[in-house]
């Protein structure tokens, strides 16, 4: 059985410095540190800060162009055995920030990874953002948020409601890391999820050449196979 | 190794002094670049297809044929033709009809198109694009090699007992490039064919085109035409270039910031950084240029823009004096020195495919037999066509 360290990645989507958002995450990735040495693991945390990938934003969501600090956290979270996705909610939806930053990321980045949701807000009517919005986002991505979600408004912070919760969420992340199941996904059935050419971080480079666009491109012809785009077809 | 000009057709507003060309100015333009793009030095000039302003450029082989007639060297070429759109059998008609036109100083590109409305307006569905694409082609390479097609498709009428005519000149081919920036398939085809394979080189960081040109030229030599070196890869790159490297960054960038392909996104210096662009002394500009072999190989044609963004047509024709004076005689012997032998030097002429097919004998030259009265000549078109079925004698 393995022994590596856990990787676990902090994305934090707080601008103000201090950042109660980014406050928030750390806690999180303390107590799941804690839970994992719990268990006999260790875990290195590597920390996403979005605002300073800030100025590479514009080429990435214009051009697609993945500047120097972008193409890090790719890198990043290819690796992480899981992730924790912290942002504040803003006009009663998550960060523009934090949203454009996993609508550049590829869609098969993240598949199968455990994922702690969090977010922060001025007031506790912004509560239900992380289950309605946040985890719809990481449902398409096809990634797997823990059950318990993390919500802290002003009054949160001197509650210790918040502390349980968050012990709870980071119990159900390193039972999710320990079960391997995104390693798994990977191993067992990785192929049978959508990739393009490049895709999942530029590492999605196996092509498939038994399809019947591949056989077309060799010479061959389309009659006789089945056409997804009509619908008489189906 | 050969270097040209790619043009989008584009039709910009000038955002220096405001002033947006009319159609008529801009094909007149057009014109005066690919005469200057030979003036200068230059072999290739190469204008896209689009079918909606602000673009010009919906008829390539009339503007190439008239761009053929007018200069001596230059060899014509598109960046790209639309082979998902366009019907297979115009475009071997159309091209077959430049090539014999321009005397074989041509040859052509074969892309997708990125402009989703264009489908519909032709009968198609962007999201059948790439199985357009590659069908047309198989058809398309078909009608230029057999003199009598039959042919039934998921897309197009089935044909039975077609000729595409002229046939090509010398009944040798153009030569076909496939431009792609994202897709194996296509790399794929261009290697089962043998054909040239073009990655447009603008956009996004080299590893992009790397891959697929390290695909292509596996699966070139897969099909067995050759060793992966001797596979046929082109490359485009857009420069700006100036005296000194200030000029250039101060000249270019009200253009670099309008430009509509650039996003209004990244800045003028980070999109150096990342991408193919270069802005600068023509000493950067080679230097940028000569990364282009490091990163992909031996290839065989290097396209650059430089007509686009609102730059005006004095401007342009500048930086073709600067491209063809003192950046391309230095690329052309820096690269010549480094270039691995075994890797062509140049994509192939219409002379070497007629050289390749019939060695020292002469080439065929079709002439059709008589008109039956039905306006057809049935299975056997040409002269020294096979009979189609043996004639018998009548009593």
């Amino acid at each position: 059985m393995t022994t590596d360290p856990y990787r676990l990645v902090v994305v934090s989507a707080g601008v103000s410095d201090p950042s109660s958002t980014r406050l928030l995450a750390d806690r999180v990735a303390q107590s799941v540190v804690n839970a994992a040495s719990e268990s006999g693991r260790k875990t290195a945390v590597t920390v996403i800060d979005l605002r300073e990938l800030l100025p590479e934003l514009p080429a990435a969501l214009s051009t697609q162009l993945l500047g120097p600090r972008f193409e890090r956290a790719v890198a990043a979270l290819g690796q992480a055995d899981a992730v924790i996705a912290s942002t504040p909610v803003y006009k009663a939806g998550a960060s523009g920030l934090f949203t454009s930053f996993f609508q550049v990321l590829d869609n098969d980045l993240l598949i199968g990874k455990p994922v702690i949701l969090a977010a922060t807000a001025g007031t506790a009517r912004h509560a239900l953002v992380v289950d309605e919005e946040m985890r719809a986002l990481f449902a398409y991505l096809r990634a797997l948020p823990v059950p318990t979600s993390l919500f802290a408004s002003t009054e949160d912070w001197q509650d210790d409601a918040l502390a349980t919760r968050i012990d709870r969420a980071a119990h159900e992340l390193v039972l999710l890391m320990a079960s391997g199941f995104a390693r798994d996904v990977r191993e067992q059935s990785w192929k049978r999820y959508q990739h393009s050419y490049g895709s999942a971080g530029g590492t999605e480079l196996d092509v498939d050449t038994d399809t019947d666009l591949m056989r077309l491109a060799a010479g061959g012809s389309l009659l006789g196979s089945k056409d997804p785009f009509d619908p008489r077809e189906s | 190794m050969q270097f040209g000009i790619m043009s989008v057709s584009d039709i910009t507003r000038d955002p220096v002094t405001g002033h947006t060309p009319s159609e008529a100015e801009r094909i007149d333009a057009i014109v005066q670049i690919a005469k200057k793009t030979e003036e200068v030095g230059l072999d290739v000039f190469a204008i896209g297809e689009h079918h909606n302003p602000p673009f010009f450029s919906s008829s390539p082989t009339t503007l190439l044929a008239h761009i053929a007639a007018l200069t001596e060297r230059l060899v014509v070429t598109t960046s790209t033709t639309l082979i998902t759109t366009n019907d297979p059998v115009r475009l071997a008609e159309e091209y077959a009809m430049l090539q014999h036109l321009s005397k074989g100083r041509m040859d052509l590109m074969l892309g997708r198109g990125n402009t989703a409305p264009v489908y519909p307006w032709f009968g198609q569905d962007i999201r059948q694009g790439l199985h357009l694409a590659l069908e047309n082609y198989n058809l398309l390479h078909r009608l230029w090699r057999e003199d009598v097609v039959d042919w039934e498709g998921k897309f197009r009428t089935p044909l039975q007992g077609f000729t595409s005519t002229p046939r090509p000149l010398d009944d040798v081919p153009p030569f076909v490039w496939h431009g792609s920036i994202r897709t194996p398939e296509i790399a794929e085809q261009a290697a089962y064919y043998g054909n040239g394979y073009f990655a447009n080189n603008i956009f996004w960081p080299k590893e992009h085109y790397q891959r697929l040109i390290e695909y292509y030229r596996k699966r070139f030599e897969h099909y067995g035409h050759g060793t992966g070196k001797q596979a046929i890869v082109g490359l485009g790159g857009q420069a700006f270039i100036a005296k000194s490297s200030q000029d250039a960054h101060a000249q270019f960038r009200p253009y670099f910031n309008e430009a509509p392909v650039y996003g209004n996104g990244p800045a003028m210096e980070d999109f150096e950084e990342m991408t193919p662009l270069s802005v600068g002394s023509p000493q950067e500009v080679i230097d940028k240029t000569l990364t282009f072999r490091e990163a992909f190989g031996d290839y065989q044609r290097q396209l650059f823009l430089m007509d686009h963004a609102g730059l005006p047509l004095k401007t342009v024709l500048e930086q073709l004096d600067l491209l063809g004076e003192h950046v391309v005689p230095v690329l052309r012997k820096e690269l010549e020195a480094k270039r691995d032998p075994e890797a062509p030097a140049n994509p192939p002429s219409h002379a070497d495919l007629v050289k390749a097919k019939y060695g020292d004998e002469a080439p065929r030259q079709p002439a059709p037999n008589a008109n039956r009265g039905d306006n057809v000549t049935g299975g056997s078109p040409y002269q020294d066509s096979e009979a189609e079925v043996t004639a018998y004698p009548t009593l």
